[in-house]
């Protein structure tokens, strides 16, 4: 556990100092502002983010593998993953710590919307309720991305590769699942769309924090957790 | 004094590649040993599953007694590893790095601080410990290399081409503060220079295509290579009418010459080289026969093959086995 913290704390410090990581914050807090300035804070509309949390989904599919992009094909570009699996620590032991590092940057990329409640209840009243379970959802939003982020990084040396990978099983998770599930013949629809982000997702904005959907994105996190140890063990019989 | 890295027949295979070919060897505890090849025999792959970051196709590697696979953890944990073109993380200064290396190398939370004082003197890099790595030099990297493998004072340190890339100060720097590690540590560096790795170590094992072709100390290999002297000697036949064959035939004919070879010196002189079998002085026989047949001999030496000669004709051995391939 403890080289796991320090491993943690080597992580996150490397995003304060990665100009890559401040320009995913800045398009990240950029796109988030002008639609909360369009949907959410206007006269009239309920005090409420719950579009903003909807928008969420789409715009972190595109934020966050640029974040996790070069966690792992970094270490595997400059092969500095030559003297951190060396070291006596395991894989999972490398994998949790390059996790928590990137959900940890990403919750604090995620700290300065906070000012958007300030803002609402400066001008209106809003109902705290929906909003907590909101911030809920996409913290476990989040941690489903970026572990499917640091898998597509443990794919390849080259971060471009690795941000398009992500996006692409992002893509197919959050957007392509619902409209499949539509297509699909009747026994099918249920499983796609049991499947897909989007119906674990909505409900923690609208207020409704269901068990259900909790274990949904905790078992995403873990099984592409899982699979991204199992690339960094393949080494030994690649 | 027992071995503190066993090697028995390891082979590693990448793909449909043969990179490693069942190699054996030893090290015995507090010995310094030179792995040596040239580029792509073989000498990054051997260190890389000593390490325990990549597993052998078969055969079994042992580092203080634990297997390479079996106890991967224990064995990480007896290793200082400086791989080679020693990767760093360029966003951290160098206490840092060495500190966060400290951690995950078990050194207690307390004792950090001293171990990365301790390993920054060692290596000279008391003027740039609060320097990022990234803008370091090529020099100055190489020792964050080798303090990193020092920090946790391991019984056995596993160096990558420790001297490539430095100017010729830096080597000289390098080679002492390996010399003077000897003493507490057991030391395996690899090396496709001979003269670099013959002054650092005491003990050799010399890889090419993927095999073992000589192992054992420096001074053994050169015992070994000062059996097999030949003579050399600058002979005329004068006008007795000896032709070069006649003379070289007689000359083979001393009791334990092997063969002989012969060129032309010039103005009738022949040059004979006479390879003995096994490690017979044939000096003063030689000389017999020519003042009995009435030639003039006007030089006679003994040739030993360096070292440098034997690495050569073991790279070379290479070059011509892969012609035919190709």
């Amino acid at each position: 556990m403890d080289k796991v913290l320090l491993l943690t704390r080597r992580e996150i410090a490397s995003y304060f100092v990665s100009p890559i990581a401040y320009v995913a914050m800045a398009l990240f807090l950029v796109i988030t502002g002008f639609f909360f300035a369009l949907s959410d804070f206007r006269p009239g509309a309920p005090a409420a983010m719950r579009s903003i949390f909807d928008m969420m989904m789409i715009i972190l599919v595109f934020v966050l593998p640029i974040i996790t992009m070069r966690a792992l094909s970094e270490e595997q570009r400059s092969g500095t993953i030559e003297t951190l699996l060396t070291a006596p620590v395991t894989d999972v032991q490398v994998v949790a710590a390059k996790f928590l590092g990137s959900w940890v940057f990403f919750l604090a990329v995620l700290a300065p919307t906070l000012l958007y409640v300030v803002v609402l209840a400066a001008f209106g009243a809003p109902d705290l309720g929906p909003i907590a379970s909101g911030y809920l959802g996409l913290a476990l939003l989040g941690s489903a991305y970026v572990a499917v982020g640091l898998f597509a990084s443990s794919l390849t040396k080259n971060q471009v590769i690795a941000a398009v990978t992500g996006f692409v099983i992002l893509l197919m998770l959050a957007m392509v699942g619902p409209w499949l599930a539509s297509l699909a013949p009747p026994p099918w629809r249920d499983i796609v769309q049991q499947a897909a982000i989007r119906t674990h997702y909505l409900d923690f904005t609208q207020g409704v924090v269901d068990g259900v959907h909790v274990i949904y994105f905790v078992v995403l996190t873990v099984y592409a957790l899982f699979l991204t140890v199992k690339v960094l063990e393949s080494r030994r019989w690649r | 004094m027992g071995a503190m890295i066993e090697v028995q027949n390891l082979t590693k295979w990448y793909g449909r590649t043969l990179a490693l070919d069942q190699i054996s060897f030893t090290v015995e505890e507090g010995r310094i040993v030179g792995f040596l090849g040239p580029n792509g025999a073989g000498k990054s792959t051997t260190l890389r599953i000593l390490t325990g970051f990549m597993p052998p196709t078969s055969g079994q590697a042992r580092v203080a007694g634990r297997d390479v696979l079996a106890e991967g953890l224990a064995v990480r944990r007896s290793i200082g590893y400086m791989p080679e073109n020693v990767p760093l993380y360029p966003e951290m200064r160098v206490d840092e790095y060495l500190a966060l290396r400290a951690g995950l190398k078990e050194v207690p939370a307390g004792k950090r601080r001293a171990a990365v004082d301790r390993v920054v003197e060692r290596c000279w890099l008391t003027d740039v410990r609060r320097r990022l790595v990234g803008h370091l030099s090529k020099g100055y990297r190489q020792r964050v290399g080798l303090a990193e493998a020092l920090i946790a004072d391991p019984p056995v340190l596993i160096l990558d081409e420790p001297t490539i890339g430095l100017d010729p100060a830096q080597i000289q720097a390098v080679r002492e503060l390996i010399r003077s590690l000897g003493q507490k540590h057991t030391v395996l560096l690899s090396s496709h220079i001979l003269p670099e790795v013959e002054r650092i170590c005491d003990h050799l094992v010399i890889i090419a295509q993927g095999r073992i072709a000589a192992a054992g100390s420096v001074d053994d290999l050169k015992e070994g290579l000062a059996e097999a002297q030949r003579i050399v000697l600058e002979v005329h036949p004068g006008t007795g009418g000896d032709g070069p064959a006649e003379v070289a035939r007689a000359l083979g004919q001393v009791t334990g010459a092997g063969e002989v070879r012969r060129e032309e010196a010039g103005g009738g002189w022949l040059r004979l080289t006479v390879q003995p079998v096994g490690n017979a002085d044939l000096r003063e026989a030689l000389h017999a026969v020519v003042t009995q047949r009435g030639w003039r001999l006007r030089e006679m030496r003994r040739e030993a093959p360096t070292l440098e000669e034997l690495y050569v004709r073991i790279t070379a051995g290479e070059a011509a086995a892969d012609r035919p391939a190709a």
